[in-house]
């Protein structure tokens, strides 16, 4: 059993959470995550690492609710157990010294799994501009962290109540139109707006990376659930990925798959909801 | 008495009411039965079965102990070898092994070996079998085991038997490896006999770490290095699906075998929404493969309601590599079999689902490297058939994570470890690896077999490195 440590509703629906798992905060690398499983009778849901503290052997999860599965995890109590918790899963994001510029994108809870990488990026002494986008400044997260292993933050919002109005790719065009020299960009969040990313810095010739997050079942190599074109190939996000190059991925079918199983996502969660464990 | 030339019929669940539901399909020999069928055993002065035995079960002994009503005695004997007997009995093909090679199958039927050590290991297993602990010495030696599949529940086990400290580490959540997430309840009942054959390994005093991923949690290096382990066993399995390579793989419904599999045993999304994983089967589904997966996968989305279910596969019945058993079963359900049917496409519709299975009839040319006639596809014989789910199941690959992450394990091209016939010993001293991650995808008792293998190679192992 693994102890929910600390929990925290950040905006209507998107929960801050650490669970107690030292061997995996231990392991756990920038860019890597975990497949959990709230009780007996749950799913295996993957989830991004936010964070890991080696000293009180937390992983931080970030999660917005979607489904029974995640409603029931965000009804989880300080102090409470989940059943499962395994990992580290998943490549760690390539990191070393000398990249040059990168530019870590997050939108909206993807700004999460942004941290360590950019945290990562900065202590192998690379300069890093975070961008971090939300539809509106209430449901930003991860500010005051990333400015801490950020060189430089811009803010986007859709509704423009803080920093530039719009989308994520106008920090990228504004960076560009500064003369900014961008060496990489990483985007996180969720796949509309990693395919604008991507779109925004191919014609620019900037490398691109984006972790994906499909359905999956063991995070193990086993399911091949998680299967995602990249180029020509058929690649395996858990263990060939999480992050792949942007500009090779096929977001047309990664959409599409992630849609597999909507109709049942709506009954369950209805489902649970008539027991009264939901909001 | 006259000799008898067919084996008693083991009952089984009528097949118009099984194919609705879970329930175990053979329900296994009463004692009467059981006794009866252990008389038609000749005790041959030369036995063949035990040669056809992949762990060498004393088989002439434990059925004369069934004749005289020891079971306790009989079951003994088999764990001599068998550490996991009311699996084997229902899942070996024991008609390519032991009953192969029974003086009665020249004549008639051979002997039901394989019912028979199910039934001794069913009668413990109910009457909640005396497993004694082992007392371990206060010095003895630590092994770890990936995996808690077949390979690695049996290395563990003998292992413990000889003394040593055995601790398994298991990525799932749930031990037992393809016995929990493979092959379906209907075939091997998950609580009455796998946990039960887990626990008494547990008992033993081996410990079974779950939720644990060696490759990423610790590596190989680290569970010698700084984990206090004087030997390891990789069990890992042949984990990772195959798919075909045909267009239309991506679309929405279609799966690998193992995860169709995978979504139904380990998480129960038979029992959607109570257990919250969800599994779409719709009308008419294609198993793609004819092994015992495919067989798997075929009567599993049958009982998930889906209305029509096919085996599609590219040669003809007498290449099945399906047990007969299973496949016979599988018709008496309604399974349709089209055969020497290889598919090319799958079709979809405009949001992204599985439509139909474009197809090519084929025919069967000269014999392949396998020895099998290769099939050849019949020019202008496409026809396409609707479907709203497509399941893989035409094999599995090793799984990479301990490959990539253990510097100085040789492996093949293929990906699979290196390890000795006999020893299981790899290229990297302390390590050892036996069953599907060494010999790619085959069966459980082979599994079982190389994980006893290793046991014995690692007390041997260990033995001189105690005395260097």
């Amino acid at each position: 059993m693994f102890k929910v440590l600390y929990k925290k509703e950040l905006s209507p629906g998107i929960f801050d959470m650490d669970i107690e798992a030292p061997r995996v905060a231990k392991k756990a690398k920038a860019g890597q995550f975990i497949v959990l499983r709230v009780n007996e009778e749950g799913e295996r849901i993957p989830l991004t690492i936010a964070d890991n503290d080696t000293e009180t052997g937390a992983i931080k999860l970030i999660f917005q609710v979607v489904g029974a599965s995640t409603m029931q995890l965000s009804a989880k109590e300080v102090g409470e157990s989940i059943a499962d918790f395994v990992g580290p899963l998943g490549q760690p994001s390539l990191v070393k010294p000398g990249m040059g510029t990168i530019v870590m994108v997050g939108g909206g809870i993807g700004v999460a799994p942004c941290y360590p990488i950019a945290r990562a990026m900065h202590e192998a002494g690379n300069k890093v501009i975070g961008v971090l986008a939300a539809k509106t400044k209430d449901i930003l997260i991860f500010e005051e962290r990333m400015a801490k292993v950020c060189d430089e933050i811009v803010i986007c919002t859709d509704d423009g109540s803080k920093g530039l109005k719009g989308f994520a790719t106008g920090a990228i065009q504004m960076l560009h139109e500064r003369g900014e020299k961008m060496d990489q960009v990483t985007a996180i969040g969720p796949s509309i707006m990693m395919r604008s990313i991507v779109e925004a810095t191919r014609p620019l010739g900037i490398h691109t990376v984006v972790s994906l997050n499909p359905v999956m079942v063991d995070g193990t190599g086993m399911c091949g659930g998680c299967r995602v074109k990249v180029g020509e190939e058929t690649k395996f996000a858990c263990v060939d990925g999480p992050e792949f190059d942007g500009h090779l991925v096929d977001f047309d079918n990664l959409m599409s798959r992630s849609r597999m199983y909507r109709d049942q996502e709506t009954v369950e969660k209805d489902h649970v909801c008539n027991i009264g464990l939901g909001r | 008495m006259a000799l008898q030339l067919k084996k008693h019929e083991m009952p089984v669940q009528d097949p118009k009411v099984r194919a609705h539901n879970f329930d175990e399909v053979a329900l296994g020999y009463d004692e009467e039965t059981a006794v009866a069928e252990a008389e038609r055993c000749l005790h041959c002065k030369v036995p063949q079965c035990r040669k056809g035995c992949p762990v060498s079960i004393d088989i002439p002994a434990f059925i004369a102990e069934i004749k005289e009503r020891r079971f306790e005695e009989a079951l003994k004997i088999i764990k001599e070898s068998n550490g996991l007997p009311a699996i084997c009995g229902r899942v070996c093909p024991q008609e390519n092994q032991c009953e192969k090679l029974c003086v009665l199958a020249h004549k008639g039927e051979s002997v039901g070996i394989g019912r028979l050590e199910r039934f001794v290991a069913d009668r413990a297993l109910a009457q909640q079998e005396d497993v004694q602990p082992i007392e371990y010495a206060p010095d003895a030696q630590k092994v770890a085991v990936i995996g808690a599949g077949p390979s690695g529940l049996s290395c563990a086990g003998d292992l413990a038997k000889k003394g040593y400290k055995a601790t398994i580490f298991e990525a799932l959540h749930k031990a037992g490896g393809v016995l929990s997430y493979g092959i379906p309840e209907f075939r091997l009942p998950k609580d009455k006999v796998v946990a039960k054959e887990i626990e008494n390994i547990e008992k033993l005093g081996v410990k079974i770490e779950l939720d644990s991923v060696v490759g990423r949690l610790y590596t190989v290096d680290e569970l010698m290095e700084e984990e206090g382990f004087d030997a390891v066993f990789l069990g890992t399995g042949a984990g990772l699906p195959h798919f075909q390579g045909i267009p239309g793989e991506d679309l929405n419904g279609v799966y690998s075998a193992n995860e169709f599999l995978t979504r139904c045993n380990l998480m129960k999304a038979f029992k959607f929404p109570e257990y919250a994983t969800p599994i779409k089967v719709g009308r008419n589904v294609a198993v793609v493969g004819g092994g015992n997966v495919a067989m798997d996968a075929a009567r599993t989305a049958l009982r998930l309601g889906a209305e029509h279910v096919y085996i599609v596969y590219r040669r003809s019945e007498a290449e099945l590599p399906a047990r007969k058993e299973e496949v016979e079963h599988a018709k008496e359900e309604g399974i349709d079999f089209r055969l020497l049917t290889n598919p090319t496409e799958v079709l979809g519709d405009d949001k992204g689902w599985v439509r139909g299975l474009k197809c090519l009839r084929m025919e069967l040319g000269e014999p392949d490297a396998s020895g099998r006639r290769r099939p050849v596809p019949i020019e202008g014989s496409e026809f396409e058939l609707e479907m709203d789910t497509v399941i893989i199941a035409i094999g599995t690959g090793p799984n990479p994570i301990i490959a990539h992450t253990t510097p100085g394990l040789e492996t093949t091209k293929r990906g699979n470890i290196v390890a000795d016939e006999e020893t299981c010993a790899t290229s990297k001293p302390g390590v050892f690896a036996g069953g599907d991650i060494v010999t790619g995808a085959a069966t459980v008792i082979l599994a079982m077999g190389a994980g006893r293998k290793a046991a014995a190679a690692i007390d041997k192992y260990l033995q001189e490195k105690k005395a260097r």
